[in-house]
């Protein structure tokens, strides 16, 4: 047999055809569910399409496909449920806009009631439904305990509606509520939230982060929080190009950009503690380079360069890498 | 239909009274009906319990606004709210207290009207809590005659149990004998 | 069994015959006896297999069951004013949706101001929602009423609302005979699903529906309330049979054969304007009373029926559109279109005040004497309202 040279695309595309069957990712088996099938409307390089497309063939692997899907609403909600038709293959439920995480423990319930723990039940929504109007909802469901896995795709803002600023929103991010005007354009600095650090703060027995970007990864983490039991949380970032002005074709590398800038660490955590973090691969990526592709941020290039503004989102990706350890001597 | 307005404080167990006395007339084949004055829980602020005896069904569903009977488990109401309001002629009225009819200020009221109590003794005798409400229902079978002791005291057994539940049966129960006996002596006297 | 209990505790006990799989709760006053009750049901092993949640809000509470429901579980909670607005948009999801659940509303007031005593406006602020809407008149009437609405919700997958008047029936001590598990499941058999999450025949639940099928969708739903309409009478036939007194049913006239007034009321208030009725029936007035046993759907072909004679109507409202005049008259102008009778509304018993029999008497005497406004609102302090202006 000659030699094989491989050729580095960034992903591991190449590699994971020819690895053996059992080491590929859910995503390259032919037996996958295709839980959301083609035929929806999402934008041309969506990254929730994506993330859940992996996220539920995940899930379905893992729990034999025994499972019961409950999603807010949302882009996921509308461009795969154009009334007759629906992309789901999997049970499925649309319920509000703030309620997917309480509509998800009242599913967990009824299988409990009725013996039927076997099936298992996870929670979807953007980050709006996730971290703003759903808050409430999905810190009870924490506190309870409640056998769910509530998955957030996070693209940053209300993109469904217009793109406008949630909770999620990063400062600087032009959206339709935080416009590029004025002395301080695009959304502002000191404000937002982590639900990761919120889900931690609640001590449940599983939280995580991953992006679209890697594939393996993000499988990983479902299929781990699937072999547990209780509330748990998957935060997935997933790049809207829309809403962030990227080009369709570089959702995966927009998104592999945040990780390795540090702005979007990659780290799992059990009851409170981080357990598992990924490293950096070598040097951290200068926010510059993830922000200069993404039209959202065009106020911090254009007319002139803001390198005050730029100085502080790099020190927010610094904070990150000092806190959660994300430049290693070597990889674990 | 006999209707009885019950006075008291919050924590006095005022409403606990007013439903044990419906329990009582339905073990003897009565219908009754208790509900409070509706107020926000408050300990210490007055309140007011309602009670409505027949012998049929009972439709009526506003406060008692023209009492048969009274019963005032706390006599510092007697200075602060008309609790004498609505009173029909020749009305009960049962006082817990220690004080006599002068010392209360109530000597405009029969000795045949009027029986005073000192129900929360009892009840701290009895119970080791100044609770009054059992005891006076004790008090108020023998003044009125409306309901037998034994019926007041299945009522308080089906609330209570234990030790409060015959600490409350032992009150009712001298309070129903002290009651008698007064009665009686008037009656002879 | 009879019992002297609590209108509550008897609701409980009679929820837990009902056989409830999941019972979620998020305690407001005057509800909270009611969920309490069934707590402590749960957790003793007196009522088994229930899953009882404790949830952050009444939003969770209803959106819980959404979920509960659609996964194939019985259903229910129970909430009140405040609550019930809270809780507003997961209403129609769940009416949209087709999802049996039974609810119980222990009717009170909205803020602002805040008060929390009994009237109407909570449930009448919720009647196009698409829920059925059902009024007790007793505590014996409230008990009944939950066994037959869950089977209703049941046949229909409709959901539907139990309304009882907060502390005055819930609060209230009373003889109630309480249904015995045998006699509920005579008349209630197992949920069985019209449709529900399954991973064996997966189905997409809520999808977007555009202009294109909309209004077809809407309308399946109101030939759904309507054919309640045709479903109570026989559901409380069915109940009567089984347990040898009536219960439910669309309208129950009091002395209307012969009236000449007639005053249309719901909920506990009913009770006094009996005894009213009967006293000017002793002096000689041709009064009659019609209690609404279900007000959504309206049984207008009822009322109707009950009326067309009548030459004086009287509705008792326990709750009101602002600057617009009574919730119930207006439907029931509706109802009596073309009908020549003088129609008075009297809004009575807001934020808890008593109707009391001498003030009903008051306002029936100026009835019949056509002495009275078109609307009036019973017992107002005019001094008070004045001195304001």
């Amino acid at each position: 047999m000659s030699a094989v040279k491989f050729y580095q695309t960034g992903s591991l595309a190449v590699g994971n055809r020819l690895l053996p069957i059992e080491q590929r990712s859910v995503q390259a088996t032919g037996d996958r569910t295709n839980a959301i099938t083609c035929g929806h409307r999402a934008c041309q390089g969506c990254g929730e399409a994506l993330g859940a497309r992996v996220v539920l063939d995940a899930a379905m692997r893992a729990t034999g496909g025994k499972l019961i899907v409950v999603n807010a609403t949302g882009c996921l909600e509308v461009f795969s449920t154009p009334y007759p038709e629906s992309a789901w293959r999997v049970p499925w439920i649309h319920s509000l806009f703030g309620n997917a995480p309480a509509v998800a423990s009242g599913v967990a319930a009824a299988l409990r009631a009725r013996g039927r723990t076997d099936i298992r039940v996870l929670g979807q929504g953007g980050d709006g439904g996730t971290v703003d109007i759903g808050f409430g909802a999905l810190s009870g469901m924490f506190e309870r305990d409640d056998d769910v896995l509530f998955v957030c795709y996070d693209n940053e803002a209300y993109m469904n509606t217009g793109v406008q600023r949630s909770g999620a929103t990063p400062p600087a991010a032009r959206t339709a509520t935080t416009q590029a005007v004025g002395p301080e354009p695009g959304n502002v600095f000191g404000q937002g939230k982590s639900a990761p650090l919120i889900a931690m703060a609640h001590e449940i027995g599983y939280v995580a982060t991953a992006t679209v970007a890697d594939v393996r990864d993000l499988e990983r983490k479902v299929a781990r929080a699937m072999e547990l039991h209780g509330a748990r949380y998957l935060h997935v970032l997933v790049p809207c190009p829309l809403g962030w002005g990227s080009a369709t074709s570089e959702t995966i590398r927009v998104a592999r950009l945040a990780v390795q800038s540090g702005l979007f660490p990659l780290f799992e955590a059990e009851r409170g503690e981080v357990v598992a973090v990924t490293p950096l691969r070598g040097a951290p990526v200068p926010v510059e380079e993830y922000l200069r592709i993404q039209k959202r941020y065009a106020n911090l290039f254009s007319p002139a360069v803001r390198a005050d503004v730029l100085a502080r989102i790099q020190a927010l990706a610094e904070r990150n890498i000092a806190r959660f350890g994300l430049c290693r001597a070597e990889e674990s | 239909m006999f209707e009885v307005r019950i006075h008291g404080r919050g924590g006095q167990g005022v409403v606990t009274a007013a439903e044990l006395l419906s329990v009582a007339a339905f073990a003897e084949g009565r219908y009754a009906q208790a509900f409070p004055s509706f107020g926000s829980e408050r300990t210490g602020a007055p309140v007011v319990a309602y009670c409505r005896l027949s012998d049929g069904p009972i439709r009526l569903r506003e406060p008692v606004l023209r009492p048969d009977a009274l019963i005032i488990q706390d006599s510092t109401l007697l200075v602060q709210v008309d609790v004498f309001a609505g009173l029909a002629p020749g009305g009960a009225v049962l006082v817990n207290s220690r004080q006599d009819r002068r010392a209360l200020h109530l000597e405009h009221l029969p000795p045949d009207r009027l029986v005073i109590v000192p129900a929360s003794r009892l009840a701290l005798t009895h119970v080791g809590r100044p609770v009054p409400n059992a005891a006076l229902l004790g008090g108020f079978a023998a003044q009125t005659g409306l309901l037998a002791l034994d019926s007041v005291i299945q009522a308080i057994r089906d609330r209570f149990r234990g030790g409060v539940a015959e600490g409350n049966v032992a009150a009712a129960t001298e309070a129903y004998r002290l009651v008698r006996s007064r009665l009686e002596e008037q009656v002879d006297a | 069994m009879l019992r002297q209990i609590e209108g509550s505790q008897a609701v409980a006990e009679t929820v837990a015959r009902c056989r409830p799989q999941v019972v979620c709760a998020y305690p407001i006053s005057p509800q909270t006896h009611i969920v309490e009750g069934l707590s402590r049901l749960v957790k003793s092993g007196d009522l088994a297999g229930c899953e009882f949640i404790n949830v952050e809000s009444e939003f969770a509470a209803m959106s819980v069951a959404i979920g509960a429901v659609a996964a194939g579980a019985r259903t229910y909670t129970a909430t009140a004013s405040q609550g019930l607005l809270f809780m507003a948009e997961a209403l129609y999801n769940a009416s949209g949706l087709g999802l049996p659940i039974v609810m119980t509303v222990a009717n009170r007031a909205i803020g602002a101001p805040i008060n929390i005593w009994n009237d109407h406006s909570d449930a009448m602020s919720q009647r196009d929602c698409g829920w059925v809407q059902l009024y007790a008149e007793s505590n014996q009437d409230a008990v009944d009423l939950h066994v037959l609405a869950f089977r209703l919700a049941e046949e229909l997958s409709v959901p539907v609302m139990v309304c009882m008047d907060g502390f005055v029936l819930t609060h209230a001590y009373e003889r109630i005979d309480v249904p015995g598990q045998e006699q509920v499941d005579a008349y209630l058999p197992a949920f069985r699903p019209r449709q529900m999450l399954d991973p064996h025949e997966p189905l997409t639940i809520g999808a977007m529906v555009g202009p294109e099928a909309f209004t077809e969708v809407r309308y399946l739903a109101h030939q759904v309330q309507r054919r309640a309409l045709d479903r109570i009478p026989e559901l409380a036939g069915a109940f009567e049979a089984g347990f040898r007194r009536p219960a439910g049913g669309l309208v129950r006239p009091y002395r209307c054969a012969d009236a000449e007034t007639v005053v249309v009321a719901l909920g506990s208030v009913l009770g006094t304007v009996k005894d009213t009725v009967d006293e000017m029936r002793d002096d000689g007035v041709r009064v009659g009373v019609l209690g609404l046993g279900t007000f959504r759907p309206f049984p207008a072909g009822a009322l109707r029926q009950a009326l067309g004679r009548v030459a004086r109507v009287v509705v008792l409202e326990r709750a009101f559109s602002v600057g617009t005049g009574g919730i119930v008259s207006a439907d029931l102008d509706s109802a009596l279109t073309g009908l020549p009778q003088r129609r008075y509304t009297v809004v009575a018993g807001l934020g808890g005040r008593p109707v009391t029999k001498a003030s009903v008497r008051a306002v029936l005497d100026a009835a019949t004497a056509d002495d009275l406004e078109p609307l009036t609102f019973l017992d107002l302090d005019r001094s008070t309202v004045e001195a304001v202006r």
